[in-house]
């Protein structure tokens, strides 16, 4: 009773905040209300007992990517009457996407859950199951391949990005850090030893 | 403390409450038992920065209000509650309420899984060391909403600012506890200080894992925002950064939410790779079975409280880095050294040297 209690208060806030995204006028709120749905779609996951995919998924898409997405549209200064332009233009195509979109659920959901009995009665895992375990016993096992090559994918990606930041153009005045990091005292500071004059009537 | 709770639970069965109340009521309790004294940490450590500040300085650090300056704390905290909030005028009212409420929950959320003794943790989760990251890295939306939506731009300069260097350093932070895990085999907190249990203090994972011990570490000053991190609030350049237009109540929230947040990552520094709640001289050959070896909250919050002195110590002892510095110490120092590190580790795996050799 709680558990469809919790689903349908998640779900409502899914469907709002997914609307949000694109009915509100500020760009900064559409990209909060779909931290919002990222995160009621994580209380999902919790939900179907996939405590780590719902962790997983608040770690990188809004502890990372909306940061990144926020951190861009802040810094834009976009009117709201020209995006209500691009918005009536775009609605047929986006309309388009949403169909074949809905007809494709339909499809999984209803006709192919018609063939398979059992799926329709998902049953509670035993208190001993823990979705971290089950997903790492499949993943190093399975598909070791394919996700090792993922990860070395990513970690490219990583090494690529921070050494784009180390091209060096000729003529760029720019500071040498590990110079200024070993300078002494010596090198910058010259101490004279200056004669007191004695004459001087002070 | 297990016990205490069992005799609760029992109670509260006995009053015929339905079990998922019964269960959030618990919760409730539990939660509170962590968060009271975490908010009196707060303002004794508030109070214990002025004064060690002030030592350090050769000063005396505040000495009028009560004895020794001891009622400082809820000096400033009345002070605080009694100050008008401003709200500018164009400000985003809204956001600008909300940042300061982000900044702090996020900031106690974490604690829900941070494991204070063998028995004692709010959510013993599987996930937790996971969780810790994904709600710490959910903090800098508090910082990045009041920057913006306070509709000025030096707390629009701080808050961006801010978001690039706990982006940049959430990444070394991630890398490190990598090594975490390899070693562990467990992302939960508690199995993580279990794995660490040994021979005294030389099994904890901060040997074997040293440079990744250093990287966290100093990450977590970053991610806090703390000297000589604290670019996002630098006040030679921006004024105070993100909150230049937060006063009163609202501007407390974030000085609450940095100063839990410096608690929260000694606290997770100490699980990591000092040995959570383990006594350093356990396992010893003639302290075996005195107090002296017997693991138990005291030996978490003596780690914790070394680990809070580093925060202040740093931020009397070093100048300020420059933005660039930063930037260039988490991209290109922190995250090789962490990948290197990896790669070692492994070797160590498959040579089987080290502690987890067993």
């Amino acid at each position: 009773m709680i558990t469809s209690f919790l689903f349908y208060t998640f779900s409502l806030i899914l469907v709002i905040s997914a609307l949000g995204v694109i009915a509100s006028r500020n760009l900064v709120y559409s990209a909060l209300f779909l931290v919002l749905a990222f995160v009621q779609s994580a209380m999902l996951w919790l939900l179907i007992e996939a405590e780590f995919l719902a962790v997983v998924l608040v770690l990188v898409y809004v502890g990372a990517v909306m940061v990144l997405f926020l951190f861009v549209v802040m810094m834009l200064d976009v009117k709201s009457e020209s995006l209500k332009d691009n918005f009536n233009r775009y609605l047929p195509m986006g309309l388009l996407l949403s169909l074949v979109i809905v007809i494709e659920i339909v499809h999984v959901v209803w006709f192919r859950s018609q063939d398979v009995i059992s799926v329709l009665l998902p049953q509670a895992n035993p208190e001993s199951y823990s979705n971290t375990q089950a997903l790492g016993a499949l993943l190093y096992t399975e598909h070791v391949y394919a996700f090792e090559l993922a990860g070395v994918i990513l970690l490219l990606a990583i090494v690529a990005a921070i050494s784009l930041t180390m091209r060096r153009r000729p003529g760029l005045k720019v500071q040498d850090v590990p110079a200024q990091v070993n300078v002494k005292s010596e090198d910058r500071v010259r101490l004279v030893k200056v004669p007191s004059n004695k004459d001087s009537s002070r | 403390m297990a016990n205490i709770f069992y005799q609760l639970d029992q109670l509260l069965a006995f009053f015929g409450l339905p079990e998922p109340i019964q269960f959030s009521v618990l919760t409730v309790i539990k939660a509170m038992i962590v968060l009271i004294p975490l908010m009196v940490t707060v303002a004794y450590f508030t109070y214990a920065e002025r004064k060690l500040i002030g030592f350090i300085q050769n000063r005396l650090g505040p000495n009028r209000t009560g004895w020794y300056g001891l009622l400082q704390p809820f000096a400033d905290l009345i002070k605080m509650m009694l100050k008008e909030v401003v709200l500018p005028v164009n400000a985003n009212k809204f956001l600008f309420l909300l940042a300061p409420i982000l900044s702090l929950t996020t900031a106690f959320a974490a604690w829900a899984v941070i494991p204070f003794s063998e028995d004692f943790v709010i959510a013993n989760i599987d996930a937790g060391l996971l969780y810790v990251l994904a709600v710490t890295s959910l903090g800098v939306y508090g910082v990045v909403l009041a920057g913006w939506a306070s509709n000025s731009k030096y707390a629009f300069l701080g808050a961006m600012r801010c978001a690039a260097q706990i982006v940049a350093y959430e990444i070394a932070m991630g890398f490190a506890l990598v090594g975490v895990l390899m070693a562990s085999g467990s992302l939960n907190l508690g199995d993580i200080v279990m794995a660490q249990s040994g021979t005294s203090f030389l099994s904890w994972f901060m040997w074997p894992l040293f440079p990744l011990f250093l990287v966290y570490f100093i990450s977590g000053v970053a991610e806090t925002n703390r000297a000589p991190f604290d670019v996002a609030e630098g006040e030679s350049e921006i004024v105070a950064g993100f909150h230049v237009e937060y006063s009163g109540i609202a501007f407390g929230l974030f000085f609450l939410g940095e100063y839990a947040n410096m608690i929260l990552i000694s606290a997770l520094t100490v699980i990591f790779f000092c040995g959570g709640w383990l006594s350093p001289f356990a396992g010893v050959p003639f302290l075996e079975g005195s107090f002296l070896s017997a693991p138990h909250f005291g030996w978490l919050a003596l780690k914790m409280s070394f680990f809070m002195f580093c925060f202040l110590w740093f931020r009397a002892t070093f100048p300020r880095y420059r933005y660039d510095q930063i930037m260039r110490l988490g991209w290109k120092v922190f995250i090789p050294i962490t990948i290197i590190w990896i790669g070692v580790e492994g070797v160590m795996f498959a040579a089987e040297v080290g502690p987890w050799s067993d």
